[in-house]
């Protein structure tokens, strides 16, 4: 069951991200990466710190803007002048490494801000929406509280319910549970196993290799901006290519 | 004992109190309506200079940093004196109430620009992204994500700000606004007596104690999930 009506995108791709360059004054993060992931999908990006993940990531829904490249959500060009940015932001979530709750309001008011701001939905329709979704990961009763009283975990399942409750078509995680204390860690994972069975289509960077390796249909192997490997997680994990990937992963998992 | 009587006598005279209290009355009202104006005044301004400083818009910034730095530098009494004995060489003849609104607002802005400022940076940028990636669009990420924290951020260094600046309302009474010490002072002059600045000393005080509660209570009231 999907969470989100089924796109029918061009080619059967719901995000395609074609040769997406970015520089940062001297230095070019992303040389031309390709990321293409269909409706429904649970990719995973992997690769040391600095080869950038996290950049391709906000790449994608323009926080950083590509300096070449050509990027589609749904058939809808995201880099043409005519798209509404902010219309298509709402349609593509994200969640944070360090969550980026807002301190000063509540759980209820982080997930409805923006469905009252950007839906203009009414309060009483953003409240239900917003409870709906904080059912979904289990913090519907910690409604009222501030996030500076909730653990990491439960942070960052507010900051998953507060993506969610936008009805994107997909969402974007960067290192979701790498804040977190280990014993934390599982439920948030439970959480995005949860939205992956609700055929949630998902990019994930994280280096929870033990989850990829149960939960992705695809991961991509990013280094020093390109990608040197991507294929079903049963290759990568058991069959890499690449001496550099298989290099990787013997570290990640000592 | 004697001395004791002549100290009386001259600062706590209450037959000069009841003389000139009506008078002195009048500058109370005069230092509440200026002090109002330029506290609103001041404060919005310097709240939207800082706004706009976030576009990042080179040809906007350089100005207004100029403005800031300028304000904060000048002795608010030579902005005074520039605007009220410069101004009508040039044609321009405002009221000295007006005069002194205008430059305790400009000054007021400066400082309070430069402390928004510091508010809007201090906030994450992990909170523009987070606002952003939702649809919020530019102005509804910084009015409703990043000002508030900005907000709560500077209002103590704003409350001591405001507090020191309005009280230069009291310069008014060398361009001849008719405000508490002005009043005082003409009082002073004619029964030659110090009583009528004890009585202004005493309204100053209770023009700014309510202030100083009150932004007190302001940063109460911003102190939130209990930290």
């Amino acid at each position: 069951m999907l969470m989100s009506a089924t796109p029918a995108a061009s080619q059967g791709f719901l995000l395609e991200a074609l040769q997406i360059r970015k520089t940062f004054g001297q230095t070019e993060v992303l040389k031309g990466v390709d990321l293409q992931v269909k409706a429904g999908e649970l990719v995973f990006l992997i690769g040391p710190s600095g080869s950038g993940k996290s950049t391709l990531l906000r790449c994608c829904n323009r926080l950083e803007e590509p300096t070449g490249g050509t990027l589609k959500l749904d058939g809808t060009d995201l880099l043409a002048r005519s798209t509404d940015i902010n219309e298509m932001r709402r349609k593509i979530g994200m969640v944070f490494q360090s969550f980026n709750l807002y301190p000063h309001l509540t759980v209820m008011g982080n997930v409805t801000l923006a469905l009252r701001k950007v839906m203009k939905m009414t309060k009483a329709e953003a409240e239900a929406r917003a409870l709906e979704n904080l059912k979904l990961v289990g913090m519907a009763e910690k409604a009222s509280s501030y996030p500076s009283q909730l653990s990491g975990g439960q942070q960052q399942r507010v900051g998953i319910a507060r993506s969610l409750a936008l009805n994107p078509m997909m969402i974007l995680m960067d290192e979701p549970t790498s804040a977190l204390d280990p014993e934390l860690v599982d439920s948030v994972l439970e959480v995005i196993k949860s939205l992956r069975d609700r055929g949630m289509t998902m990019v994930i960077a994280s280096h929870e290799m033990n989850f990829a390796r149960n939960a992705a249909d695809r991961v991509v192997f990013l280094e020093n901006g390109l990608v040197v490997e991507s294929g079903t997680a049963e290759q990568i994990f058991t069959d890499a290519q690449h001496e550099r990937t298989r290099q990787f992963l013997r570290q990640v998992r000592h | 004992m004697e001395t004791w009587n002549r100290f009386v006598f001259t600062f706590f005279n209450a037959d000069i109190a009841w003389r000139y209290w009506p008078t002195i009355l009048e500058g109370l009202w005069v230092t509440i309506a200026a002090g109002l104006l330029v506290v609103v005044t001041g404060v919005t301004c310097g709240m939207l200079l800082a706004s706009l400083r976030t576009l990042g818009i080179r040809a906007l910034n350089i100005p207004i940093i100029l403005f800031v730095d300028i304000f904060r530098a000048l002795p608010p009494l030579a902005i005074i004196l520039v605007i009220f004995f410069g101004l009508p060489n040039v044609g321009i003849v405002l009221p000295s109430l007006v005069v002194l609104w205008i430059s305790l607002g400009a000054v007021l802005a400066a400082f309070s620009e430069e402390v928004f400022w510091a508010g809007i940076t201090s906030v994450p940028p992990g909170q523009w992204m987070a606002s952003r990636s939702t649809g919020m669009t530019f102005g509804q990420t910084l009015f409703h994500v990043i000002l508030p924290q900005a907000v709560k951020l500077a209002i103590p260094p704003l409350t001591n700000r405001t507090i020191s600046i309005t009280k230069n309302l009291a310069l008014g009474s060398a361009i001849g606004v008719n405000e508490i010490l002005g009043q005082a002072n003409s009082a002073l002059s004619m029964s030659s007596n110090a009583t009528p600045l004890t009585m202004g000393a005493f309204l100053y005080v209770l023009v700014f104690a309510p202030l100083i509660l009150a932004s007190r209570m302001l940063e109460r009231r911003y102190q939130w999930g209990g930290h």
